[in-house]
């Protein structure tokens, strides 16, 4: 169950291809794809856990990071205390009844007998609660959202640092996964990916909406760092010194310093998951996630329960895309919901799982970073493809204007293509699971 | 009175636009749940499918428009759209020939040929992307209305104005004569008998001599139509966007799901009811309940959730659909 020659020559080429952007463009660039690509890994992960161990087809993937995302706003700003002033305690009070609404009616549904009065009694338990609900929460929002909408408008966070929001994240997403997995899951795989679609989009539509939560589309910038700030590290004498004294200039050496300790900290948890995933997959439980995949039916009949278990590893992979949500909130430094784009954060999460080898959670490592290297390299390539295609053509003409501008396109299709590919001739991509 | 201006208020805001939509959701929906009933997978690239019917007759049309070829009150479209159905067939004859029969001849996995569809879905928005850009694109031509507002109110002297807009009954005439001519080829032709019985047992209809490359290039080139005229009907209504195509996937599924995958009635019937739902839902009803309740004055909008989370109503019909009676309204298959 280690990697073969073969898969460290794999790894070796991919770390390679990305230290030969460091050579050949900047380290600055070279560092910002390995640091998206410790992420991606760890979403391909995620996806890979409920895919490869246990065929769960989930393509909700953004909607579970973007839930991350919004844990690290939620743990590490400042709390907006004149909101939570005029109307937090009264936002919190209506979720509860909102909360207790569904609760009751799922209550009424399971206990009153089937017929016309647990119909009645349900719909007017939902009419109610709702009618509380938006009496309770509307004015509370209106009265938050006019507190300096420019840079506030929202209740904040609570002002911890922001590592302790990783844990948050993922547990965010653990929460929407069990609701959706309560649901969806035991439905038919097609149908669980349409639901999974669908929470994903609303879980965006939310972020977009609720100003009151995280600001909506005018997004929360300035999310507090688990690094030292550029700025800080070049007016740190100590610091331009040694610097220098490299040989470095202090300016670049800021930025890379930076990166470098981001790097540091997603390795970290990259590979404390890895080492927990492989300890997984090879344990009883991985075992029996297997043979849950392979054959249901026995596997059921062996006495596994086969729901629970499926519940189980829904949990635990939209867990991990959320901590690499709240990871990825935490490099940017800011949540802008308006960027969360299903083909850029579910499909291609897909493409890297499939591409890197399903099943395997090496393989999956590798797709995070193959692909996404690719998925940035492809728009420059296609870019000098493209030139050199128009370089015969007349300037001006419009062809030669419409081809270099629909460039920066090539990079969907160009994954589209890989992964149909991959698909074809090679179904259990790159490093097969064992 | 009051009654008059109420109804005539909610015809303009809810009725007539719920009508419209339905019409492209279903007709989107056949699309998938022909898909479904044939080939027996959930196509992800439907939604970029559509885009690329859409955009095919875009450009004709603008040819069309460049020649000063019009149709005078209709729009040029129309007469672009056979040039658009024929290059969407050819695209999905051409994908079909070189991606998914490969995993037909292997019968494999339903799942597997769904995460392939994903990698045709990304190819075609590529394309579509590459071809015409991500922008809004207009090419509604002809005339606007059938009834402005302000004719209406004087017509009928009432307060409330009823805008008919030309693209929403062109949208329901269309879909009406499709769907006949659709119900038509599968119920009375041999071809579409052939393959309503290969949607209904595979291996009988095999045995019984059907020929099932020319089954499932038929349903390809009927697909091809529907998606390229639920697209062009789309984008003339409200206008055309790649992207919008994409995210109608949701509506679409939840509409072919609701109705009962593989059953082209149900599909239609899932298309108006997840539009009428989306359009009550999120229609602010202070209007109608002024003229209803004048008594009543309500502060807010009386809008049960607001526009952005249309989404969500969808995704609510599908799931209370997919708990209480997973096969559909009206009873799909279930693979």
């Amino acid at each position: 169950m280690s990697l073969t020659p073969r898969d460290m020559l794999l790894f070796l080429a991919v770390f390679g291809l990305i230290a030969l952007t460091g050579f050949t463009q900047s380290w600055n660039v070279a560092l910002g794809i390995l640091n998206m690509g410790l992420i991606s890994a760890i979403m391909a992960l995620g996806v890979n856990m409920q895919w490869g161990y246990a065929g769960l087809f989930n393509v909700g993937v953004m909607g579970f990071v973007a839930l991350g995302g919004l844990g690290a706003i939620l743990v590490s700003m400042p709390p907006v205390n004149e909101a939570w002033a005029v109307g937090g305690g009264r936002v919190l009070l209506a979720l509860l009844a909102g909360a207790a609404t569904i609760a009751a009616a799922i209550f009424a549904w399971n206990r009153l007998p089937r017929g016309i009065t647990r119909a009645v009694v349900l719909l007017a338990i939902l009419v109610v609660g709702f009618f509380v609900f938006r009496g309770l929460f509307d004015p509370a929002v209106a009265r938050i959202e006019d507190i300096n909408p420019a840079t506030t408008g929202y209740l904040g966070g609570l002002g911890l640092p922001v590592l302790m929001s990783w844990p948050v994240g993922a547990l965010l997403a653990a929460g929407a996964a069990w609701i959706v997995g309560k649901t969806a899951l035991g439905l038919r795989s097609d149908y669980l990916a349409i639901a999974t679609l669908g929470i994903a989009e609303i879980i965006i539509a939310i972020l977009k909406n609720e100003d009151w939560m995280s600001r909506g589309v005018k997004n929360v910038i300035g999310v507090p760092r688990p690094v030292p700030y550029e700025i800080d590290l070049q007016n740190d004498p100590g610091f331009v010194e040694r610097m220098v004294g490299w040989g470095f200039d202090p300016v670049t050496a800021s930025a890379i310093t930076v990166k470098l300790a981001y790097s540091g900290l997603f390795a970290a948890v990259l590979l404390a998951l890895l080492w927990l995933s492989q300890s997984a997959l090879n344990s009883p439980w991985g075992r029996m996630m297997r043979a849950i995949r392979d054959n249901e039916v026995s596997a059921e009949a062996m006495g596994k329960d086969v729901k629970g278990r499926h519940l189980q590893i829904f949990i635990l992979g939209s867990a991990v895309c959320g901590l690499a949500g709240a990871m990825m909130t935490t490099l940017d430094g800011q949540l802008t919901p308006g960027t969360y784009q299903p083909l850029r954060f579910t499909f291609l999460i897909w493409v890297m799982v499939i591409v890197g080898g399903s099943g395997n959670n090496f393989g999956a490592v590798l797709g995070g970073f193959l692909i996404w290297y690719l998925w940035i390299m492809v728009e420059p390539l296609g870019l000098s493809i493209i030139g050199f295609i128009t370089a015969g053509m007349a300037d001006g003409s419009w062809l030669k204007a419409h081809l270099l501008e629909s460039a920066a396109h090539m990079r969907l299709f160009t994954m589209g293509l890989i992964l149909l590919l991959v698909l074809r001739f090679s179904p259990r991509g790159l490093i097969p699971e064992r | 009175m009051d009654l008059l201006n109420a109804l005539v208020a909610f015809l303009n805001f809810v009725f007539v636009p719920g009508v419209a939509y339905g019409s492209q959701l279903a007709l989107g929906a056949l699309g998938v749940t022909l898909i479904y009933g044939i080939l027996r997978f959930s196509n992800f690239a439907h939604g970029d499918t559509m885009a690329f019917g859409a955009m095919a007759t875009i450009l004709m049309t603008w040819w069309l428009q460049s020649l000063g070829v019009s149709l005078g009150p209709l729009p040029t479209a129309l007469l672009a759209l056979p040039v658009g159905i024929a290059a969407t067939a050819l695209l999905v004859l051409g994908t079909d020939r070189l991606v998914y029969r490969f995993y037909r001849e292997q019968k494999a996995a339903p799942v597997i040929l769904v995460i392939v569809s994903m990698g045709v879905m990304f190819m075609m928005n590529g394309l579509v992307r590459f071809i015409i850009g991500v922008d809004d694109q207009r090419f509604a031509d002809g005339a606007r209305f059938i009834i402005t507002a302000r004719e209406f109110k004087e017509m009928t002297g009432l307060r409330e104005g009823l805008a008919i807009k030309s693209t929403a009954v062109l949208t329901v005439v269309v879909a009406i004569i499709v769907v006949i001519a659709l119900f038509w080829f599968l119920n009375k032709t041999r071809t579409g008998k052939s393959m309503r019985a290969f949607s209904d047992n595979e291996d009988l209809a095999l045995l019984s001599g059907i020929s099932p490359e020319r089954v499932v290039a038929i349903t390809w080139i009927i697909v091809a139509a529907l998606a390229t005229i639920a697209g062009v009907l789309y984008g003339l209504d409200k206008s055309f966007k790649p992207f919008t195509y994409f995210q109608l996937l949701l509506p679409i599924f939840a509409a072919a799901i609701v109705g009962g995958l593989g059953n082209p009635l149900g599909a239609i019937a899932g298309g108006f009811i997840v539009a009428f739902s989306e359009v009550t839902i999120t229609y602010a009803w202070k209007k109608v309940a002024g003229y209803v309740l004048p008594s009543w004055e309500p502060d807010g909008l009386v809008q049960l959730l607001s526009t952005d989370y249309k989404f969500a109503v969808s995704f609510a019909i599908l799931i209370v659909v997919l708990l209480f009676r997973p096969t559909g309204l009206f009873r799909g298959k279930a693979v």
